[in-house]
């Protein structure tokens, strides 16, 4: 049973890891919604030194707007970027209603 | 006639991204002194290089735009293409070896653009090898952090009632953008409409192209 589910708000975390890892600093600590479940994957950082990288890790897609990204970003407003993202690098987060 | 004005050096320096890095030739020197010392000691021969270099060239995007053309013309298969892109792929005979491919779908008002920012995972044993400039630290900073410039460079000019999506390609999915069917191609079958799709159309940084189409292959 994985963590999360389509819709649901996720923060992408930095855990400050050094290595092989996957999530660019870009994406760090923003907020964004989980558009898909990918599946189950070997832990890369694992895998990058010659280690099982087992149990696999839940992996979702993740869709962020380019706004929350860039406070300058200067396309539409509706323009979204989607990024994989492992469990472990995911916390959920607040409805965003809640935000304001 | 005007000279070109060649950029002073010393601006080269300031530029913010600068291309290849400097263990390149390192990398390069070492990885040809392994080869040789693995064909030396008789535990690879020439051939077996060979073998493993024409088949990292046999993919070609030919091979993505039939996949393209099929979902065109068969609402059936886009549905399965866009849900499991490669149990699709396999339904034509072809095997995505690196990871799970997945299909985003361009639509009137929706606009896909791939990049991968940390490296340059791209589809290769369906599409080949990705371009230069897709391995290009401009087109990976830039991809990401203003779209719309770098698609207009392309030629790619949208409203902005058109929405642009960035898919960074960084973990275990590979990606192929659909793009949406030329305008006056009602009447042309698969195969003729296999040749409107281009590679960058399959990146996202064109669109199909009928203009494509027009040579006919040998």
């Amino acid at each position: 049973m994985s963590r999360f589910a389509p819709g649901d708000r996720v923060q992408i975390l930095d855990l400050g890891k050094p290595g092989h890892v996957r999530i660019p600093w870009y994406v760090r600590h923003k907020t964004g919604v989980v558009e898909r479940h990918c599946g189950a994957y070997p832990n890369p950082e694992e895998l990058a030194v010659a280690r099982p990288g087992l149990p696999a890790i839940d992996l979702y897609r993740v869709r962020l707007d380019q706004r929350d990204l860039w406070p300058d970003y200067a396309g539409a407003a509706e323009d979204t970027l989607e990024i994989e993202v492992y469990d472990h690098w995911l916390a959920p987060a607040a409805d965003p209603s809640a935000k304001d | 006639m005007r000279e070109p004005t060649l950029p002073d050096p010393a601006a080269l320096d300031r530029v913010p991204v600068r291309e290849g890095y400097d263990g390149a030739d390192y990398y390069a020197l070492m990885t040809r002194a392994l080869h040789q010392i693995l064909l030396e000691q008789g535990l690879l021969a020439p051939e077996d290089t060979d073998r493993v270099i024409a088949a990292l060239e046999a993919p070609r995007p030919e091979w993505g735009a039939r996949l393209v053309a099929r979902a065109w013309v068969d609402p059936a298969f886009k549905a399965r293409l866009l849900a499991d892109g490669s149990a699709a792929a396999a339904e034509l005979g072809f095997t995505i070896k690196e990871a799970r491919l997945v299909a985003v779908e361009n639509t009137a008002d929706l606009h896909n653009l791939i990049v991968c920012t940390l490296c340059s995972c791209y589809p290769r044993s369906l599409l080949g090898q990705p371009p230069w400039w897709y391995i290009s630290k401009a087109y990976r900073a830039r991809a990401v952090r203003e779209p719309r410039a770098v698609l207009k460079e392309f030629g790619v000019d949208l409203p902005d009632s058109v929405r642009v999506r960035v898919h960074d390609s960084n973990a275990d999915m590979r990606y192929l953008v659909l793009p949406r069917r030329p305008e006056g191609t009602d009447g042309a079958d698969e195969a003729d409409l296999a040749r409107f799709v281009t590679r960058d159309s399959m990146i996202g940084t064109a669109h199909a192209d009928i203009r494509a189409g027009l040579a006919k292959p040998a």
